[in-house]
């Protein structure tokens, strides 16, 4: 057997805590950003939300796009973005949401129908009524809320406080820079869209609460080093395990995003920022902005996790 | 933690292999399992969405408003005729808002009308006013009931009317108060089934009313108990409107059978009456010999023959100006039965079959390569420890499979990501085990210590990680509809049988490969 590789090596000492003003500009600079593209861009929702009609087409040959926005164009239905999709002859095309009700919507379906005709194989036809849409951007964001609140109140109940904030504001910072990566390139933003910051948001935390588990764990041990000295260990004896997670889960997305056809390559693409600027803000953020928060040490559950080179006695692991 | 009793060992391989069993089904071809004896093999495969088989997913509304209104309206033509018996001089007798009104004319007889009228339905409550007026109003319990009763109707006037289509399986369910989430596999494209559900299909027979003249009535000078109705046919030279009394003869609730036929080379509908329907229709035909009545549709007079003879056999057709489709559609509909109250499409995703094909071969593709990666990655990093890892990631996935097949939990496309992003987040809890035995090694542990405190710090860090992922992935599936809901089954199976792959399966493989080979120095 080989030797087994190790992206980070033993003894790693990457000062993060000591750079941490940096680190702080650079997620201010960004978070910023991403507010100002969110309020000058905006967020392209997609049907899901703002009501509407998606079609994807796959035509004979090469699909003509002018030609397409020409002849969609002249049924006089609105706004009508055509884009090619995954390939050469497919076609994705989004009609704005007619005035009116749920009725006038299935009509310019219709009138589409017949204008592009039985020449073109009709892959996906979707319309989302004024009424569902309301209810699809409400749903979402108590999910988003929800979820949010449970994590907060989750890491609270087991560590402090602090901790607590901390990982939240982590949170947020990976949140919003999605929504202004979003804002950024203009991909639409729809209810997948919502599960993958969902998603981000579960792996963010994960993240950052391997990390403040090992925190805690070196306030017992360390008991006379300084807070910044500890939290700097503990970001570097987690180092490995925190690349080496992201790089086998990055390795699956990245598979997604190339082989997983058109319609999971921006769920994909939201997840790849996701993992990337969750790992970021776990090291960077989440831990560093502790140093503000002065968190008690040593008044966590009694728990002896022994000296090095015994056994520990009484951690709360399955029992054999 | 290095104690495996032989029972635990029994379980954790119990359960493997229930895994690869389970999900054998998915893998191997069709043709080869209907082969084998299936009695003992489970033959359940993943049910997929309909984004990935194809299919047409229509949200609908029923406008329940409809059915309220249509209560009120009996209840002013029964007031009405019970009005006119008792010779109570009335006037603005009529429907506003959710309230039927009148004005008595004489104050005296304000009381007697108030009676009477309260008798018409037990479900009301009757009010009098100053002016001399009444007011008569559905009560909430009643509102609520009639509400109830038109949803489940309507599912079930839906569900005949997608059986007779001949969509197989299709899923109807109630969502919400006054929705019905309707799933057609394999429908690619639901044109005709939104026309057939576009349509309440209410079929009454009526006496035309001879004494009225329709342009009086176009001019809003219908005769009470009669009402001016539009006609189908729109062909020139045909009347376009017809003034018919109110009154039904006979509804297409007593109708048994409706089917296509023809009649002097024109498409008809033929239909049979039940007996209760037969005899009523006898007699008003028998009564009313010589004169008109009308077929009335959805509030549209298809047609207005004169009644020739008494039409006693129970039995007559629908002639109109129909192409065939049109006549075996409505047939269809007949005998489906009507729906209390019109439906709306609030929302409509269709998916081809070819989409949905090319969806399922590019997931199967990555998750192919992403899942080639991450093997060889862990092999790169962990070596031997590695290669028990993805042992546990195939028996992860196997388990998986195997869930979502019993379950018969829907895959989608998202869910297809989902099943991805765990291979790749699955052996986060092996890194999480293999980076603490490294660290136990560097801090002078013997092998069987550094992996027994390796397995023990590890575990709390995996289990609280991966329940703040999991509360994620609970509001995902609560809140989430569709796609998003899959993506959330997967994604929490996946979460679930992780831990029980990291926590047990690779740490029997492990404790079965130190009892053996007694090395004194671990490959990590």
């Amino acid at each position: 057997m080989f030797k087994p590789l190790r992206i980070v090596p033993h003894g790693t000492n990457f000062p993060f805590v000591a750079n941490r003003t940096k680190a702080f500009v650079f997620s201010i600079a960004l978070v910023l950003a991403s507010f100002g593209l969110i309020l000058v861009n905006g967020l392209n929702f997609g049907i899901d939300f703002r009501g509407g009609i998606l079609m994807e087409i796959k035509t004979e040959g090469p699909a003509d796009i002018p030609a397409l926005r020409s002849q969609l164009g002249a049924l006089d239905l609105g706004e009508v973005a055509i884009q090619e999709f995954g390939g050469e002859n497919e076609v994705l095309i989004r009609i704005q949401r007619q005035d009116g009700t749920e009725e006038e919507q299935l009509l310019a379906v219709e009138a589409v129908k017949s204008s592009l005709g039985d020449k073109v194989d009709y892959r996906r036809t979707e319309f989302v009524g004024p009424t569902v849409g309301a209810e699809l951007i409400e749903a979402g964001m108590l999910a988003m809320l929800g979820a949010l609140g449970a994590i907060l109140v989750y890491i609270w109940f087991r560590f402090e406080w602090q901790f607590g904030v901390c990982a939240l504001i982590a949170l947020a910072h990976d949140i919003i820079s999605t929504f202004g990566l979003f804002a950024l390139n203009g991909h639409e933003f729809n209810l997948p869209t919502v599960a993958a910051i969902l998603t981000i948001a579960g792996y963010s935390i994960n993240d950052t609460v391997v990390v403040f588990d090992r925190v805690r764990e070196n306030f017992r041990k360390y008991k006379k080093m300084s807070l910044a000295e500890l939290f700097n260990l503990s970001i570097n004896e987690t180092l490995s395990r925190t690349t080496m997670t992201s790089f086998t889960t990055l390795l699956a997305l990245l598979a997604i995003y190339f082989f997983g056809g058109a319609v999971l390559a921006d769920f994909a693409l939201a997840m790849i920022w996701g993992i990337v600027i969750g790992t970021y803000s776990s090291i960077f953020v989440a831990v560093p902005l502790l140093l503000y928060l002065q968190p008690r040490r040593g008044d966590e559950e009694d728990e002896d996790l022994g000296a090095p080179g015994t056994v520990p006695q009484g951690a709360d692991g399955p029992k054999d | 933690m290095l104690q495996f009793q032989p029972w635990k060992i029994t379980v954790v391989a119990l359960v493997c292999a229930l895994g690869v069993l389970y999900a054998a089904p998915n893998v191997i071809e069709r043709d080869l399992t209907q082969d084998l004896p299936s009695s003992w093999l489970p033959g359940k495969k993943i049910n997929l969405g309909l984004d990935l088989q194809g299919g047409s997913h229509l949200l609908l509304e029923v406008d329940v408003d409809v059915v309220i209104a249509e209560r009120l309206e009996s209840i002013v033509d029964q007031a009405r005729r019970n009005l006119r018996e008792e010779r109570i001089g009335y006037r603005g007798l009529g429907v506003s808002g959710d309230t039927v009104r009148f004005t008595v004319r004489e104050a005296e007889e304000l009381d007697k009308a108030r009676d009477i009228v309260r008798r018409i339905d037990p479900q009301t409550e009757t009010q009098t006013d100053v002016g001399n007026v009444v007011r008569i109003s559905l009560t909430e319990v009643a509102i609520r009931d009639l509400k109830t009763r038109a949803i489940s109707q309507s599912i079930e006037i839906v569900r005949r009317r997608i059986d007779e289509t001949g969509v197989r399986e299709p899923t109807i369910q109630r969502q919400g108060d006054d929705r019905i989430l309707l799933q057609l596999p394999g429908v690619d494209d639901p044109e005709r089934i939104k026309a057939l559900l576009g349509q309440t299909a209410k079929l009454t027979f009526r006496m035309v009313d001879t004494t009225a003249s329709v342009q009086d009535a176009l001019q809003g000078r219908v005769p009470p108990g009669s009402q001016l109705l539009e006609a189908a046919d729109e062909r020139s030279g045909a009347p376009r409107h017809y003034v018919v009394k109110r009154r039904v003869m006979v509804s297409g609730e007593n109708l048994v059978d409706a089917q296509p036929s023809f009649q002097d080379g024109q498409p008809v509908v033929s239909f049979r009456f039940d007996s209760v329907g037969g005899r009523r229709f006898g007699q008003a035909t028998s009564e009313n010999v010589g004169r008109p009545f009308a077929i009335v549709l959805d509030g549209k007079v298809i047609s207005a023959p004169v009644i020739q003879t008494a039409i006693l056999g129970g039995a007559g057709i629908i002639s109109g100006s129909f192409t065939v489709q049109e006549v075996q559609d409505l047939s269809l509909l007949l005998r489906a039965g009507a729906l209390p109250a019109p439906l709306q499409v609030l929302e409509e995703r269709t998916i081809g079959p070819g989409l949905g094909a090319d969806s399922v071969a590019a997931g199967k593709v990555a998750s192919m390569i992403g899942l080639l990666l991450v093997i060889g990655y862990m092999v790169v990093a962990y070596g031997f420890f590695g290669l028990l890892a993805n042992a546990a990631l195939f028996f992860n996935i196997a388990l998986i499979v195997a869930v979502l097949s019993t379950l018969q939990a829907t895959l989608t496309l998202p869910g297809i990501a989902g099943i991805v992003l765990t291979i790749g987040m699955a052996v986060d809890a092996n890194v999480l085990i293999f980076e603490r035995i490294r660290e136990e090694v560097r801090n002078g542990r013997t092998p069987m210590a550094a992996v027994e405190a390796g397995y023990q710090r590890a575990f709390r860090t995996i289990v609280d990680s991966n329940l703040t992922t999991l509360f994620a992935v609970a509001f995902l599936y609560f809140v989430g509809s569709g796609p998003v809901k899959g993506f959330a089954v997967t994604l929490g199976i996946g979460i679930i049988s992780s831990m029980f792959t990291a926590i047990m399966v690779t740490r029997l493989l492990v404790v079965l490969w130190l009892r053996r080979s007694r090395p004194s120095e671990l490959p990590i």
